[in-house]
């Protein structure tokens, strides 16, 4: 027991010391080593782009900390609009609420498009019948009221066989569930819940793979991913059916289950040189990193205005 | 069939039973970590531990996020570890049987069953914003303390509970007072059941996730914990993120990191094991 005790002491002696280590002061800014720490929060779905950007930047600017989290866009933004976070990552453009909450802490943002997010739908290689979907009959098969009711493929389309659909899609509590919901069935009706759910994509491309009268969504970079297993379908965008591809979504054309990625810019943040070097950075490498991780690069024209927007911003908040 | 033969029977039937429900949940346990070795085993190198977190799956490792479980575990301990024993000693030793120490054994036992995302919840709550303790380690450790509090007090009490009444009265008859007798008699007693049940409730406490990421645990830390301000990542919330990710190679990282969490977990569950003989036998 004694033993136990002076072994306890020790180590709260040595966590006391430690404590006294405060924050690191900023370093005197010169031109070439920065130093400091860039905290960023928000969505998991921008995670790995963010994450990449801080991985290369690290490589440039070693001293300088950029921590990034995985609170979800909503939880990013609480955090960000009480001024804990630099810059927040998110999924979807911020809501009156949260805008609301960043006035009221008097935080000034800028909002950066930073890559695209396609959705696929996806069928089992099996399913001969499917070449293409509109979004009215995604919208059929998927609204709220089809629950219980639209369950064989005939109902889509007559010729399709008299066969049941089994549906398969990310949980309500993901982003990817939010943006197909409201693209399809629009604004806060939400899908129907009669359908195989999992918060795991790599469940969800299982589960079509091993079934011929499966229907289902999720990111693109899990069809990618798995090509040989899925078969994808082109959505109609009302001139032409599109299947999603880098091109298609690049070039807007793969409607409406497309979708950009945010990064949000805190005002005050940009008054240090590392923060203003970091986003510089996060846009000019933001094409190629955001092809590494499985996501979609903006034009090279929308990067070149997302950096005269924020140039202007970052002048403006001297 | 007469009535001896029947029990015997009875007897034979619920040896049967008894060895089925251990092989279940054995062979559950042995595919389960039979299909994380297989997916991980090849990607455990030196690398994997000593490197940082990357987009890369095969240039990634889990350096960070280890020594934020690391730290975590070791500031729970020593938070957690005192305040268990001490409130375990008074509930059992001291407190008299009222009303009032009926509601708190209740609300101790209701404690442990509370889901460990609200803890997670009052931890942001007091001790990121109120005390300001920001998204560090410390606050961390403070809120997975919360939560393995009534683990650990429940296990000291069952420990206490089991020294033999004689030891204690020996104690007193030599003219002990409750103090000497509780620290030189009842504690070293109980000692090997209280370490079990601290070592048990920190084998969960390393394995959380989401009270961690209500409280601000990141999932890109570029570096280790210097003090318990720091920011810090923790292995779970590390597999979490790569098991999310749609790239194979991210899978075979979580696997990997799975199998070091177990470890981890194994080695405390084998020192708990160890120390429990080894008082055992002393009490002897």
């Amino acid at each position: 027991m004694k033993k136990i005790v002076i072994m306890l002491t020790a180590a709260i002696v040595l966590v006391a010391c430690g404590k006294k280590k405060e924050e690191k002061v900023l370093a005197e800014n010169t031109k070439t080593v920065l130093s400091g720490t860039i905290k960023i929060d928000g969505s998991s779905t921008v995670f790995p782009i963010t994450e990449a950007v801080a991985e290369e930047f690290r490589a440039v600017e070693p001293k300088v900390k950029v921590t990034v989290g995985i609170s979800g866009t909503g939880g990013g933004f609480k955090k960000f609009s009480r001024g804990e976070t630099n810059l927040s990552n998110a999924s979807r453009p911020i809501k009156s609420k949260e805008k609301a909450a960043c006035e009221a802490n008097n935080i000034n943002y800028l909002e950066l498009e930073v890559a695209y997010d396609g959705l696929a739908v996806t069928i089992n290689p099996a399913n001969d019948w499917v070449d293409s979907f509109t979004v009215e009959e995604l919208k059929k098969i998927w609204e709220p009221t089809a629950q219980g009711k639209i369950m064989k493929w005939n109902q889509i389309r007559p010729e399709w066989p008299n066969e049941e659909i089994h549906l398969f899609g990310p949980g309500t509590a993901s982003g990817t569930y939010d943006y197909f919901s409201e693209a399809i069935c629009g604004k806060k009706v939400g899908t129907r819940g009669d359908y195989t759910a999992s918060e795991d994509d790599h469940v969800l491309v299982q589960g079509i793979a091993g079934d011929k009268y499966a229907l289902g969504f999720f990111g693109l970079a899990y069809y990618a991913e798995n090509k040989d297993k899925l078969s994808l379908i082109g959505v109609h965008n009302g001139t032409e059916v599109v299947k999603p591809s880098l091109e298609t979504v690049k070039n807007g054309t793969y409607k409406p289950l497309s979708r950009p990625l945010f990064l949000y810019v805190n005002s005050t943040s940009v008054k240090s040189t590392e923060v203003v070097e970091f986003v510089n950075f996060y846009l000019d490498n933001a094409g190629e990193l955001s092809k590494d991780v499985g996501y979609i690069p903006l034009p090279a024209e929308k990067y070149t205005v997302q950096k005269e927007k924020f140039k202007t911003f970052v002048e403006s908040n001297k | 069939m007469n009535n001896i033969q029947k029990n015997r029977l009875k007897d034979q039937i619920f040896k049967v039973w008894g060895i089925g429900c251990t092989l279940f949940a054995l062979i559950l346990l042995a595919f389960f970590i039979g299909d994380i070795l297989i997916d991980g085993i090849m990607r455990i190198d030196w690398a994997f531990i000593i490197d940082l977190p990357s987009r890369k799956p095969e240039k990634a490792g889990i350096y960070t996020a280890l020594m934020g479980s690391i730290w975590i575990l070791f500031l729970t301990t020593i938070i957690a570890f005192p305040i268990g024993v001490a409130a375990g000693v008074y509930l059992e030793e001291y407190s008299k049987k009222n009303r009032l120490s009926a509601i708190l054994e209740i609300n101790i036992s209701n404690l442990a069953g509370v889901p460990s995302i609200i803890y997670g919840l009052l931890g942001l709550e007091v001790f990121v914003r109120i005390m300001g303790l920001g998204a560090s380690v410390l606050a961390g450790s403070l809120t997975l303390s919360l939560l393995i509090l009534p683990i650990i007090i429940v296990a000291t009490r069952e420990a206490i509970k089991a020294v033999p009444k004689s030891i204690k009265d020996a104690s007193y008859a030599l003219g002990a007072s409750k103090w000497q007798t509780i620290w030189n008699q009842v504690l070293p007693a109980s000692s090997g059941g209280i370490l079990t049940g601290v070592i048990l409730a920190l084998s969960r406490a390393v394995g959380e996730t989401a009270p961690l990421i209500v409280v601000g645990a990141l999932a890109y830390v570029p570096f280790a914990p210097e003090s318990p301000m720091d920011d810090f990542s923790v292995l779970p919330i590390q597999i979490f993120n790569w098991i999310s990710r749609p790239q194979h190679g991210f899978i075979e990282n979580a696997a990997a990191a799975i199998i070091i969490l177990l470890l981890i977990t194994f080695i405390m569950n084998g020192i708990a094991v160890y120390f429990r003989n080894k008082w055992q036998k002393k009490l002897k």
